[in-house]
C-alpha cells in the first residue's frame, strides 16, 4: 500500500530538514539523479519530452491497476534528481489524487528556484505534464 | 567626472580618466549585494551588465525633475526634454562617429533593430530569388527576422560557415556573395564564442558588390570602440542595456542613403508629417523610423552609460577585459575534461565552456549556490549548438568591472560542480 502523496511529501520534508548546507542537500539530490531507473531508450520518444527545458527530460506514464506508473529521465543529473523526488510522491498513485495533489514540498525543502520560469528547467512544465497525464486517465476512466 | 546638468548631459570625451577596477567597482551599487549568503561574482555581463549609479541617478533625475513627452509640447518641461533627449543621440552619434545625427534611430534594443531593417528594407528591396546571408554564429535575433521577411519575398537566407573553432569562413563568405545577394547580416562579436568578427573585411568584400552590410553589434559595443564610418557598415545595432544602460532602448545606425530609400516601419504619431484619410506623408529622418512615444527615461539613463564609457582611456578598459579572458581561459583550459568552446584568435568579453559528462545546465546551477552568475544552455544560437553538436554550454561574461577575484571564484566554483557533479 503507498502512502497518500501528502504523507510522501511529509516525509521528504522530514528528510531535507537534517541537512544544513546546501551542499549536502545538492549531494543527496545528485545522489538521487545518479540512481534512478534508466529509462527505457524506447521510451525517449518526441512526445515524452517535457516542453520548455534547458536540460532534456522525457516522461512516460503507464496506468497499473488504477494508479499511475510514471517513469522518466534528463541529461541533467540535478533535474533528475528533483524528478526522482516528484516521482517518488506521485508515482503509483491514482490518477485523481495526482489530480487534486498540491506539490508544496518543493518549495519546502528550498528548491522554489528551480520552480522560477527563468530556471527553464521545465519543472513547472512536468508538474503540468503529470498532472494532464492523471487527468487524461481519470477522464478515461 | 561626468556632470549631468538640467540642460541635458555633458559628456567627458577625452577619455581621461586612469582605469582603475577596484574604483569601477564601487560605481556599481548591485555589485555589493549578497547571493546564497556569499560575495555575487557577476559574469552574466553578456545577458546584460548592471549599471553605474550615474546612470540609475539620470534615470531617476529625469522622472524627478525634467519628465515629459518630447517632440511636442509647447511647454518648457517637454522643449527641455526634448532637447535632452536629442543631446543623447548626438551623444550615441558621436560614441559611434556616425556621419549625421539622423543616422541614429532610437530602438528598443538590437532585437528590434534588426527586425527594423529585416521589414523596412526587406519589403523595399528583397525579391523573389533574392539572398540574405547571414552567419552560423548568429543570435536568435539575427536569424529569425531574416527568415521571417525571406519567407514572405520568397527571397533565400544564406548561411556562412564556420570552422571549428568558431570563425568565420571568409573564402566562403566571398563565394556566397553573388548578383542575388541583397545584404549581408553577421554578428560583430559573437554572444555564444566572444568571437570578434573580422568587420572592416566583410564590409570590404561585400561593398566590391554593391552589397550592404549590417552588423549585430549587441555583444562589441560593450567591449570596444565602434567607429561606424572607419568600418564603413551600412546598419549597425546594439543594445544599452549591454553596455551600462536602461533595458528598453538601443541604436540602430543607418546609412543616411539607405535609410531614405527605406519605408517606415512602423505606423503612428512623430513618424508622420501630415496625415489625412486619403494619405499620409512621413516626417524625415530621424523620425520617419520612430513611431510613438520612446522610453525617453531610458533614452537618458543611456546618454550616461555612454558618458560613463567615455571617461576612460579605451585601451586601458581592453587590456583589462583581455587580461580576464586570458587569465580565465589558462585556468578553466587546466580542469580535467573541460573543452572551451570558441578558440578563434581574436575574442571579447566571453569564455563559453562544456564537459564531456556534465550537463551545463547543472553546473550553473551549482555556481549559483555558490553565489557566482554564469548563463547556460543554447544562448539563442540553436543552430551554432547544432553545429557544436552540444545542447548548450556555460558561458561567463565580463564587463569592465569584473576583477581576478571574479575569475578565481568561477575557477573554484567550476571545479568543485564538476567534483560534486561526476
Ligand atoms: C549578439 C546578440 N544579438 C542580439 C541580441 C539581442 O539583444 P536584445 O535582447 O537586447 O534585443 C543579443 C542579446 O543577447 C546578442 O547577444
Amino acid at each position: 500500500m503507498t502512502l497518500p502523496i501528502d504523507a510522501i511529501q511529509d516525509g521528504i520534508i522530514a528528510d531535507f530538514g537534517i541537512f544544513d548546507q546546501w551542499m549536502e542537500k545538492y549531494e543527496y539530490i545528485i545522489d538521487l539523479g545518479k540512481n534512478m531507473q534508466p529509462l527505457d531508450e524506447r521510451y525517449k520518444r518526441e512526445e515524452n519530452l517535457v516542453p520548455g527545458c534547458q536540460s532534456r527530460v522525457w516522461l512516460h506514464a503507464e496506468l497499473v491497476d488504477r494508479k499511475v506508473i510514471f517513469t522518466a529521465d534528463s541529461d541533467a543529473i540535478i533535474t533528475k534528481g528533483i524528478i526522482a523526488l516528484l516521482l517518488q510522491t506521485v508515482s503509483g498513485q491514482p490518477p485523481e489524487a495526482i489530480g487534486e495533489a498540491e506539490l508544496y514540498f518543493i518549495d519546502r525543502i528550498g528548491l522554489r528556484e528551480h520552480l522560477s520560469p527563468n530556471r527553464s528547467n521545465g519543472l513547472v512544465n512536468m508538474i503540468r505534464k503529470i498532472k494532464s497525464v492523471a487527468s487524461g486517465f481519470s477522464a478515461a476512466g | 567626472m561626468i556632470g549631468t546638468t538640467e540642460a541635458g548631459q555633458k559628456e567627458n570625451l577625452s577619455g581621461g580618466k586612469p582605469f582603475n577596477v577596484e574604483e569601477v567597482r564601487q560605481d556599481f551599487p548591485l555589485l555589493e549585494r549578497q547571493v546564497n549568503g556569499q560575495r555575487l561574482v557577476y559574469l552574466d555581463s553578456g545577458a546584460s551588465s548592471q549599471k553605474p549609479r550615474s546612470v540609475i541617478d539620470r534615470v531617476s533625475h529625469y522622472y524627478c525633475r525634467e519628465h515629459a513627452n518630447i517632440h511636442r509640447g509647447v511647454h518648457h518641461l517637454s522643449q527641455h526634454a526634448t532637447e535632452a533627449y536629442e543631446g543623447v543621440r548626438e551623444t550615441a552619434r558621436r560614441f559611434l562617429n556616425a556621419g549625421h545625427g539622423h543616422e541614429i534611430l532610437f530602438t528598443k534594443g538590437t532585437t528590434e533593430s534588426i527586425n527594423l531593417v529585416a521589414s523596412s528594407f526587406g519589403r523595399k528591396f528583397l525579391n523573389p530569388g533574392d539572398e540574405v546571408l547571414v552567419s552560423m554564429m548568429e543570435h536568435h535575433s539575427n536569424i529569425v527576422p531574416w527568415q521571417m521577411i525571406c519567407q514572405e519575398r520568397q527571397a533565400r537566407l544564406r548561411v556562412v560557415p564556420i570552422n571549428r573553432a568558431g570563425e568565420l569562413d571568409m573564402d566562403a563568405l566571398e563565394s556566397l556573395l553573388n548578383e542575388r545577394t541583397r545584404l549581408v547580416s553577421v554578428a560583430h562579436v559573437s554572444n555564444a564564442l566572444g568571437t570578434i568578427n573580422p568587420a572592416r573585411d566583410i564590409t570590404a568584400l561585400a561593398h566590391e558588390r554593391q552589397i550592404p552590410v549590417l552588423l549585430d553589434g549587441a555583444q562589441a559595443v560593450p567591449h570596444m570602440h565602434v567607429d561606424v564610418q572607419d568600418l564603413d557598415v551600412d546598419f549597425y545595432a546594439f543594445s544599452a542595456h549591454k553596455m551600462f544602460g536602461p533595458t528598453g532602448v538601443g541604436v540602430l545606425y543607418g546609412k543616411e542613403e539607405l535609410l531614405d530609400a527605406m519605408p517606415p516601419y512602423q505606423g503612428g504619431g512623430e513618424m508622420i508629417e501630415r496625415v489625412t484619410f486619403d494619405r499620409t506623408t512621413f516626417s524625415t529622418l530621424p523620425y520617419k523610423f520612430e513611431a510613438g512615444t520612446p522610453s525617453i527615461a531610458d533614452g537618458m539613463g543611456f546618454g550616461a552609460a555612454m558618458a560613463y564609457y567615455d571617461q576612460f582611456d579605451e585601451q586601458e578598459v581592453i587590456a583589462h577585459e583581455q587580461d580576464l579572458l586570458t587569465y580565465a581561459t589558462d585556468q578553466l583550459c587546466e580542469l580535467d575534461g573541460l573543452k572551451i568552446i570558441g578558440t578563434a584568435a581574436h575574442k571579447a568579453g566571453v569564455i563559453s565552456f562544456v564537459f564531456e559528462d556534465v550537463h551545463p545546465f547543472d553546473v550553473g546551477t551549482i555556481l549559483d549556490q555558490l553565489g557566482i552568475a554564469v548563463r547556460t544552455g543554447h544562448h539563442c544560437a540553436q543552430p551554432l549548438m547544432d553545429f557544436y553538436g552540444i545542447p548548450g554550454t556555460v558561458r561567463a561574461s565580463f564587463a569592465m568591472y569584473n576583477n581576478r577575484s571574479d575569475v578565481d571564484a568561477l575557477v573554484a566554483g567550476v571545479r568543485k560542480a564538476a567534483r560534486l557533479l561526476r
